[in-house]
């Protein structure tokens, strides 16, 4: 049974511009998927929507999210917030900007717990302690007490890590958590999501732009292109043979680990307007 | 897009043509004010002595905004008073502009030492309350129009040198400036052809924004006895007679006071619109 | 450590600045008109009397030798003795300094209160009717200054609807003997609530109208960085966290959006205090700037340097407190 279902999410900009087409997907509880798409393509506005954290530009305008077999936007704003704080958590692309700079660290990881799971204060800090610990921070206590400015990138990215997974949420969205970190800590992230998610038995949405990072950490993946799912199936067989011709192009232009100097494929004119093609044609399909 | 330029510039459209309409309407009063005075504002009529505007019950409709407490004629004392207020206005508003201007131009495209003693005197002037300032330099000075005119330009001209400095300097930054420099053009001419057109929307805007304000500093200066002869009628005159009989007759304050807000509001209003007007983003 | 040395250098520029303000108060009293004496004197004045004041004032010295006697003078708190009332300016001084301190930290408050909770406010419910209100409310409160809305507070307060008083700063039908110049502390103090609620309705036009433009400043400022900071990511994922939107805004967005109204509002703040000169002859509040005004009037020339300074003062200490609380309240600046 799967713990987050969208089905025909439609979403647009103010001016109407598509952003996302009637996006269908699922993430099973404990499953990792990884959503994979060049820039621009929607993927973090998936997530986005799920969250309740859309721009203002954007508009959800079609579709349902289903959150452990509830309807979330049938609920009033309030208990859809309240529900989405307690069951799912983020964890953000930019460690720099995602703590807050004028509150020390410690609160920021217990907050919800106090705030919104009505947890005291000291049990709620006991967690964050321990939660530390887990995402292999030395000495907990004292970087509880430090602002965010005093800590480096990856220190900030285990932070958020151990923030997110507070709440023991059902269901975790990293949207591109490594993207903003120098390459050598990356690996290090990645490895210890992959490790606190397996911990925790958490489903997790892994939205990245890098086929590289998706072999490492997820079971199955969906490939966006222009807001529109192109394919969606299970890692092993895509890597072995993907369906669909961009998901070929998009695998040949990815650098791999075993040969990092190999020549790389651009994706193809020819291949880009064959699926621009085919999301007019999806669009005009939608009109009639 | 264009829905969204339509909403920026009706709205400074509006504002500029209301702020225009009421800044002509005060001129047009100031010059003709000899002529279209129904009475002489300084003649005295005790026995007409606060009569309540027309629409008030024991009013006399040859006093169509009634009298103050010697029963000279509300609506001649204010148009003769526009002739001072807009006077200060012009004359202070664009001698602090020019000053203050040129000081902040040398300040900030030069730069060195010009600039640290300019800097250090605004900080220095910054230490003063401007109003007291202003008394202060009238008692020093003696009344009159000349008075006036100097305190508010020696008050005030830190307002444009502040301003027209930093953004000299910004400008000065820019690669369109180096590259006069490289082609050989002078450094004067670099200022005047090069920095002051970029700077000058917002020298426009504050300048007339400087206008509202000396006109209020007119007024409280008047409104203390320091302005120009104490027999001249001014609006901050008859507001400070209208203060002490605010409660036997408030028209003598209301009149000149709603004419000091409509001015006043109508000058920063105007300087608003400018800028908006004269910002190339948005034109 | 940087802080120490950033506060040693604001602590030398406000003493140069301190010093020119000093050398300006000197040369527009003693320089320009001439000879002070004559605007000292009563008509019809002997030239011994002349003689015998110049001598008193130093003024057969030269111009320098009296600036360096008088700048010796004023940092022992001797600021002269006053012409009108022979009382020492020193002492009138600090008797009239509390009840300007009392309006401008009053108005001060009321600004805080009313500017802040106007941008909040607004940030709530931003690009709704409710923001376009307040913003228009907010650029009249700017374009006109106290003057006007302390006589147009007269008017609809104090006179249509007489709520407030208009004039002085306490009753004196009251009959509550002060032993301080702290009216409003000390009556507090003594739990005289009665004096308090008095001596408030006598604060309270005036304060507003100083407080009018300094709100109008507070609330453009602070909305402005409020809206930068709800872009931020950290409040994103306050968001997801399940805080309503109020939460978000005072606690997570406020305190980063405080910090670059701070300083701006402190340089406004010398502004209002400036201009309780006139808005105290306005309310006849009886504080130093109404006693500057009746000093100007009676040429009371001592008197006038000793309040100019005593401002010049106040402005400097209060710019240097801001950048001191900035130092103190920015986490950067403190752990750097």
């Amino acid at each position: 049974m799967s713990y987050l279902t969208t089905k025909d999410l439609t979403v647009r900009l103010r001016n109407g511009a598509p952003l996302l087409r009637k996006v269908s997907l699922a993430v099973k509880s404990g499953e990792v998927r990884a959503l994979v798409g060049e820039s621009g393509a929607g993927k973090s506005m998936i997530g986005k929507a799920v969250l309740g954290i859309l721009p203002r530009a954007a508009k959800l305008t079609g579709g349902e999210i289903l959150l452990d077999g509830e309807d979330l936007l049938t609920l009033p704003p309030k208990q859809r917030r309240a529900k989405i704080g307690a069951k799912v958590a983020l964890i953000p692309q930019d460690p720099l900007t995602a703590l807050n700079p004028s509150r020390r660290v410690g609160p920021q990881i217990t907050d919800r717990l106090v705030d919104i799971l009505g947890w005291k204060r000291k049990e709620a800090e006991d967690r964050a302690v321990e939660l530390l610990d887990e995402v292999h921070i030395q000495s907990p206590e004292r970087v509880m007490r430090s602002y965010p400015h005093e800590l480096s990138g990856g220190m900030r990215q285990r932070i958020l890590i151990a923030s997110a997974f507070a709440a023991e949420p059902k269901l975790i969205i990293a949207d591109e958590p490594t993207t903003a970190l120098d390459v050598t800590v990356q690996k290090q992230i990645l490895k210890l999501i992959r490790e606190m998610q397996e911990r925790h038995d958490t489903a997790l949405l892994f939205v990245t732009h890098d086929l590289g990072v998706v072999s490492k950490i997820s079971q199955s993946l969906t490939v966006l292109y222009a807001g529109k799912v192109i394919e969606e199936t299970d890692v092993r067989t895509f890597f072995a043979a993907p369906k669909h011709a961009y998901s070929r192009a998009l695998l040949a232009a990815t650098p791999k680990y075993t040969d990092p100097d190999g020549s790389l494929m651009p994706v193809p004119d020819s291949i880009i307007s064959e699926v621009e093609q085919e999301v007019a044609a999806f669009d005009a399909q939608l009109k009639r | 897009m264009r829905d969204a330029r339509g909403q920026v510039r009706r709205m400074p459209g509006l504002r500029l043509w209301l702020s225009g309409s009421w800044l002509l309407i005060l001129i047009l009063a100031a010059v003709f004010a000899p002529m279209i005075s129904p009475h002489d504002p300084l003649e005295q009529d005790l026995f007409a002595a606060r009569l309540p505007p027309f629409w008030q019950q024991g009013a006399d409709p040859a006093f169509l905004l009634g009298t103050d407490s010697l029963g000279r004629d509300l609506l001649s004392r204010m148009l003769y008073g526009a002739r001072l207020a807009l006077t200060v206005a012009l004359v202070a508003g664009t001698l602090t502009c020019l000053v203050g201007a040129t000081l902040g131009l040398i300040a900030g495209y030069y730069r060195g030492w010009a600039d640290l003693v300019i800097s250090r005197l605004v900080d220095i002037w910054m230490a003063f309350p401007p109003v007291l300032f202003a008394i202060l330099l009238i008692a020093v000075l003696g009344t009159g129009l000349t008075s006036i005119i100097v305190a508010i330009v020696v008050i005030d001209w830190t307002r444009f040198s502040r301003v027209v400095r930093a953004e000299a300097m910004s400008q000065g930054a820019m690669d369109y400036v180096a590259s006069a420099q490289v082609a050989g053009r002078s450094r004067l001419g670099i200022a005047l052809a090069e920095i002051l057109p970029n700077v000058l929307p917002t020298i426009v805007a504050l300048l007339t924004l400087e206008m509202g304000i000396a006109v209020i500093v007119e007024a409280i200066l008047s409104f203390v006895n320091l302005s120009i002869s104490t027999d001249q009628p001014t609006w901050g005159g008859m507001i400070a007679e209208g203060r002490t009989s605010i409660y036997q007759a408030w028209w003598v304050l209301v009149f000149p006071l709603a004419a000091l807000f409509l001015t006043v509001l109508s000058f920063s209003q105007l300087g608003e619109g400018l800028k908006d007007y004269f910002d190339p983003v948005l034109r | 450590m940087q802080i120490v040395r950033t506060l040693l250098t604001r602590l030398a520029t406000t003493i140069i600045t301190l010093l020119g303000a000093a050398i300006i108060v000197f040369v527009v009293i003693r320089v320009v008109p001439g000879n002070p004496i004559a605007m000292m004197l009563p008509p019809g004045a002997t030239d011994a009397d002349i003689a015998r004041l110049e001598a008193l004032y130093g003024l057969d010295k030269s111009i320098f030798e009296q600036f360096l006697i008088w700048i010796a003078n004023v940092l022992q708190g001797d600021f002269g003795t006053s012409i009108t009332t022979r009382q020492p300016v020193f002492d009138l001084v600090i008797g009239r300094l509390p009840a300007t301190l009392e309006l401008s930290v009053m108005a001060l408050l009321i600004a805080i209160v009313v500017g802040g909770s106007a941008a909040l406010t607004a940030t709530l419910y931003r690009g709704t009717k409710v923001e376009g209100g307040i913003d228009v409310a907010g650029g009249v409160a700017l374009s006109l200054p106290d003057f006007l809305w302390g006589l147009a507070l007269i008017l609809v307060l104090g006179v249509l609807w007489p709520l407030f008083h208009i004039s002085g700063r306490v009753s004196p039908s009251l009959g509550f003997e002060f032993n301080t110049d702290f009216y409003l502390i000390e009556a507090l103090v003594r739990f005289r609530f009665d004096v308090v609620l008095d001596l408030l309705g006598h604060m309270f036009l005036p304060a507003l109208a100083l407080a009018i433009p300094l709100a109008a400043i507070i609330l453009q400022l602070l909305k402005q960085s409020l809206k930068e900071c709800m872009h931020d990511d950290y409040i994103t994922l306050a968001r997801t966290k399940g805080y309503s939107e109020t939460s978000i805004i005072t606690r997570d967005a406020l305190p980063n959006a405080i910090l670059p109204t701070l300083t701006l509002v402190g340089v406004q703040f010398t502004f209002l205090i400036g201009g309780t000169v006139i808005i105290e002859r306005l309310f006849s509040y009886e504080g130093l700037g109404n006693m500057a005004i009746d000093a100007v009037i009676n040429r009371d020339l001592p008197l006038i340097q000793g309040i100019v300074l005593v401002f010049a003062l106040l402005f400097t200490l209060v710019n240097l407190l801001v950048d001191m609380t900035y130092a103190a309240l920015n986490p950067r600046l403190r752990h750097a």
